[in-house]
């Protein structure tokens, strides 16, 4: 494994290509029939290089965070290819991802649900070390924790207490420790920043920055706002299906599809334009 | 001229377990105009949108101000005389579309029970005025609407059913909480736009609280920028987005991401304003 | 480390019903077989009539009372004890596995708690006794056999609330293995359900116990049992209530002790209910 941390540095880290995922509708499901398969994923090409943020836009239901889940191998594609390091991770089972794990790693959108409220904040930020085999015991696990802890300028005192105890922006940078804890080649993050004031989310988008460079990001949100503050390159999704790519400034600057005109004509930007909310 | 002042809230102090909430809230709302009450989350702002409903939690204490709804002060009102004004004068737009609704009553049952409440319709005007209403919100084929369950439709159609019931008697008042937060930007905007075509349609007058600058900035007349409890602006629109005159407001609006100017640098608020605005607050507290 | 008033209460009753169980033999006044014709239906000490030989009087056939219910505690701590905890056992893990591990495995524990249910639970037990013969080891086994399926249900449902949880996403991403999440993320986040559970289940099993004596299913017919107790007095209900209230106050007690210790237990050592003081 330790011949594939030199990423060839033009090679990307991760490429889909043509990737397509059906899903169970349990909604649907009625008795002793299986349950009707929806095709979440229509074709998704995509690829991140290291240093590279790419950005993944869409309204809910577009399937962004399905996306998301699927480039980590959360779920297994019906259709097209996943490779991870040059490796085709596609049909891989778990026993094989598992040590690649370490190099792919995920922030998640609702920090009181991805940090266990039982387990105190050092122990979730030591728990990728431990898992990982990078640490020898549990006190140097804590250790490094701690300066995790500090990188994301939280302080010594947080180490102790429980998620509930914190509020969503310091739990967010919990996450985000958590994250960078086994030094990953690819962060997914997932609608981070939606539910949080702005002067936090500031914050959070700021230390994203600082991450950035050592890793490929990838980051999934709604609000294309806070997309064209952080990303490289832009992808807009609108149900299962790629509808534009490219340089974040070329997308911004010239949208080619309706769909991406009709996003950014919906962002009420804080400047007085009566015109803007327009009649029925 | 100025249209009359509707809503006058006046020096409104409220503690919620011995703990202020609002430290002298003073806030007008004119007929036919829209008022934004913008801040963080904790500032105060539903609490101060729940006084005016008298929907104040069981822990909570009024300790001194008014709040004047065309000339009555709703606070010295009597429980049933304000429950009229509730529904009737005065309506609310609530933040989540997904649990405001009863799940296990029609669409048209929640809307037919508040008009005949509330106006004294019978069933069958009720129904055909709540046909109107669903058409009004430019929802399709209302009348099959009003058969359907809550789960059976979008969060941007119940969010369309609750403008709709909000404004189904005509009332002179709406709070509205955060009521598109919940939503995709591109229904956002048709809510926005359905608020402000009712509102200048009945010449309501709206109370919309919301964390979002852009937002206040598109939709609201006047504008008050709430911390700590209190209101550290209050000024109308054109002004405060023109020319923000507290150094909290402008922090707010350098901390929000713009797609149009992908070169600010995003600043959070900084710590040196947080620290003036709490030691205002000390003291504030020091003297009540 | 300073005990709310519920735990307090909960710890009370179930550290003085265990003390009284074990010690049956020191603690008892008298020995609660020996019969005494001479001072049958004797009062409580505190009526007229009453002496103190009798704390709380005699029954039909002059046996102390008080030397009974403390006999009897010894199968209601034994029922209490054994079976919830086995049912306990038998269920969480059946749920945990249907709960976590869904597919087949869920579809096979399912159907056999659905089936299971449909029994009705009087019957069960009487076909048990049939087949076992009375005894305690009845009682037991057949608490389990009827009420692992409560665990089994509720532990299933928690579990799959917890499993949508991101944080099991998030172990899965830092290469936890299934056996290492369930154990080590899941379960601490079910526990409190457990505490709650197994409590309210002791309480059941008191109860249950005492139906079955009632019915004459438990214990043989002359060892005290709450249950049987109660049976004996339900026929000299309007000379002596002492006799079927002495021991319906015990086992009333004893279920409100369990879910009192319950909810002590959970507001003691569940972080998420603890709020900080100041």
């Amino acid at each position: 494994m330790s011949t594939m941390r030199h990423t060839d540095p033009v090679l990307p880290v991760l490429e889909a290509r043509g990737l397509r995922l059906h899903l169970a509708d349990r909604a649907g499901a009625r008795w002793f029939r299986k349950a009707p398969r929806l095709e979440i994923l229509r074709g998704i090409d995509l690829s991140v290089a290291q240093g590279e943020t790419i950005g993944v836009v869409g309204e809910s239901g577009s399937g962004k965070t399905t996306l998301g889940r699927t480039l980590l191998r959360l779920y297994e594609p019906t259709d097209g290819s996943l490779r991870f390091e040059g490796q085709d991770i596609t049909h891989a089972r778990e026993e094989r991802l598992r040590p690649m794990r370490a190099r792919m790693q995920c922030i998640f959108q609702d920090p009181l649900s991805s940090l266990n409220p039982r387990h105190r904040i050092e122990d979730i930020v030591a728990q990728p070390l431990l898992s990982f085999g990078l640490v020898r015991d549990r006190s140097e696990a804590r250790g490094r924790a701690r300066q995790l802890l500090e990188r994301v300028q939280l302080s010594q005192s947080f180490a102790l207490r429980y998620p509930h105890e914190l509020s969503g922006g310091q739990r967010q940078r919990v996450g985000i420790a958590r994250a960078i804890a086994a030094s990953p080649k690819l962060v997914i993050a997932d609608e981070i920043v939606s539910g949080l004031d702005v002067s936090t989310q500031a914050q959070i988008l700021m230390l994203l920055r600082e991450i950035r460079a050592e890793t490929a990001l990838v980051f999934i949100s709604h609000d294309l706002s806070v997309v064209r503050a952080l990303c490289d390159r832009v992808l807009v999704m609108h149900r299962g299906v790629v509808v534009e790519q490219g340089a974040t400034d070329a997308v911004f600057a010239r949208p080619e599809h309706d769909y991406t005109r009709d996003l950014l004509a919906s962002i009420p930007l804080p400047e007085r334009d009566p015109n803007w909310i327009g009649s029925a | 001229m100025t249209p009359p002042v509707l809503l006058d809230i006046d020096g409104l102090r409220v503690s919620v377990g011995g703990r202020p909430v609002l430290r002298d809230v003073s806030l007008q709302v004119r007929s036919g105009e829209i008022a934004g009450l913008v801040g963080e989350s904790g500032a105060g702002k539903t609490m101060a949108g729940r006084a005016v409903l008298g929907l104040l939690p069981d822990a909570a204490r009024v300790l001194s101000g008014e709040i004047r709804f065309d000339g009555t002060d709703l606070l010295s009102l009597k429980a049933r005389a304000r429950e009229a004004l509730l529904g009737r004068d005065i309506a609310l737009i609530p933040q989540n579309p997904m649990t405001a609704l009863n799940p296990v009553a029609r669409i048209g049952t929640q809307i037919v029970d508040g008009l005949r409440m509330h106006l004294g319709l019978d069933r069958n005007g009720a129904r055909a005025r709540a046909v109107e209403l669903l058409q009004a919100v430019h929802l399709p084929d209302p009348e099959s609407l009003l058969r359907r369950f809550p789960h059976e439709l979008s969060g941007g159609m119940r969010q369309r059913v609750l403008i709709a019931s909000a404004f189904s008697c005509r009332p002179r008042l709406v709070i509205a909480d955060e009521p598109t937060t919940a939503l995709d930007v591109t229904v956002q905007k048709q809510c926005l736009r359905l608020i402000r075509e009712l509102q200048r349609q009945h010449a309501t007058a709206v109370l919309f609280v919301t964390h979002d600058l852009g937002v206040v900035a598109k939709l609201c007349d006047s504008v008050a920028v709430m911390h700590g409890g209190r209101i550290l602006e209050f000024r109308s629109g054109d002004d405060i987005f023109r020319a923000p005159r507290h150094p909290y407001t402008r922090a707010l609006l350098a901390a929000t991401p713009r797609f149009d100017r992908p070169g600010d640098t995003l600043v959070p608020v900084s710590a040196e304003v947080l620290a003036r605005l709490q030691e205002e607050v000390d003291v504030y507290d020091a003297a009540h | 480390m300073r005990v709310s008033p519920k735990l307090g209460f909960g710890l009370g009753v179930y550290l003085g019903l265990v003390l009284l169980a074990f010690g049956a033999h020191w603690i008892a006044p008298h020995d609660p077989l020996e019969q005494d014709l001479l001072n049958t239906f004797a009062p409580p000490a505190w009526r007229d009539g009453g002496t103190s030989t009798f704390w709380l009087g005699t029954d039909s056939l002059g046996r102390d009372i008080l030397s009974r219910l403390i006999h009897g505690s010894r199968v209601a701590v034994t029922v209490a004890l054994i079976a919830a905890t086995c049912a306990g056992i038998l269920g969480t893990v059946l749920g945990l596995c249907a709960g976590y591990f869904g597919g087949w495995v869920d579809t096979v524990v399912s159907r056999i708690v659905d089936v299971w249910m449909a029994f009705p639970p009087v019957l069960l037990s009487i076909v048990l006794a049939a087949v076992l013969g009375a005894g305690l080891h009845t009682v037991v086994i057949a608490i389990v056999v009827i009420d692992w399926t409560r665990f089994c249900r509720v532990v299933r449902a928690e579990v799959m609330v917890q499993k949508s949880r991101d944080y099991v996403t998030s172990a899965l991403t830092i290469g936890l293995s299934p056996w290492r999440i369930l154990t080590g993320e899941v379960v601490p986040n079910v526990v409190p359900l457990l505490i709650t559970l197994f409590t309210l289940e002791m309480g059941i099993a008191i109860v249950v116990e005492a139906v079955l004596s009632f019915a004459g299913l438990s214990v043989a017919n002359d060892d005290a049992t709450w249950g049987s107790m109660i049976q004996e007095g339900r026929q000299f209900v309007r000379q002596a209530w002492w006799l079927m209230v002495a021991p319906m106050v015990c086992i009333v007690l004893s279920v409100l002790a369990a879910n009192a210790l319950g909810d002590g237990l959970r507001e003691r050592f569940d972080p998420l209910l603890r709020r900080e003081r100041p």
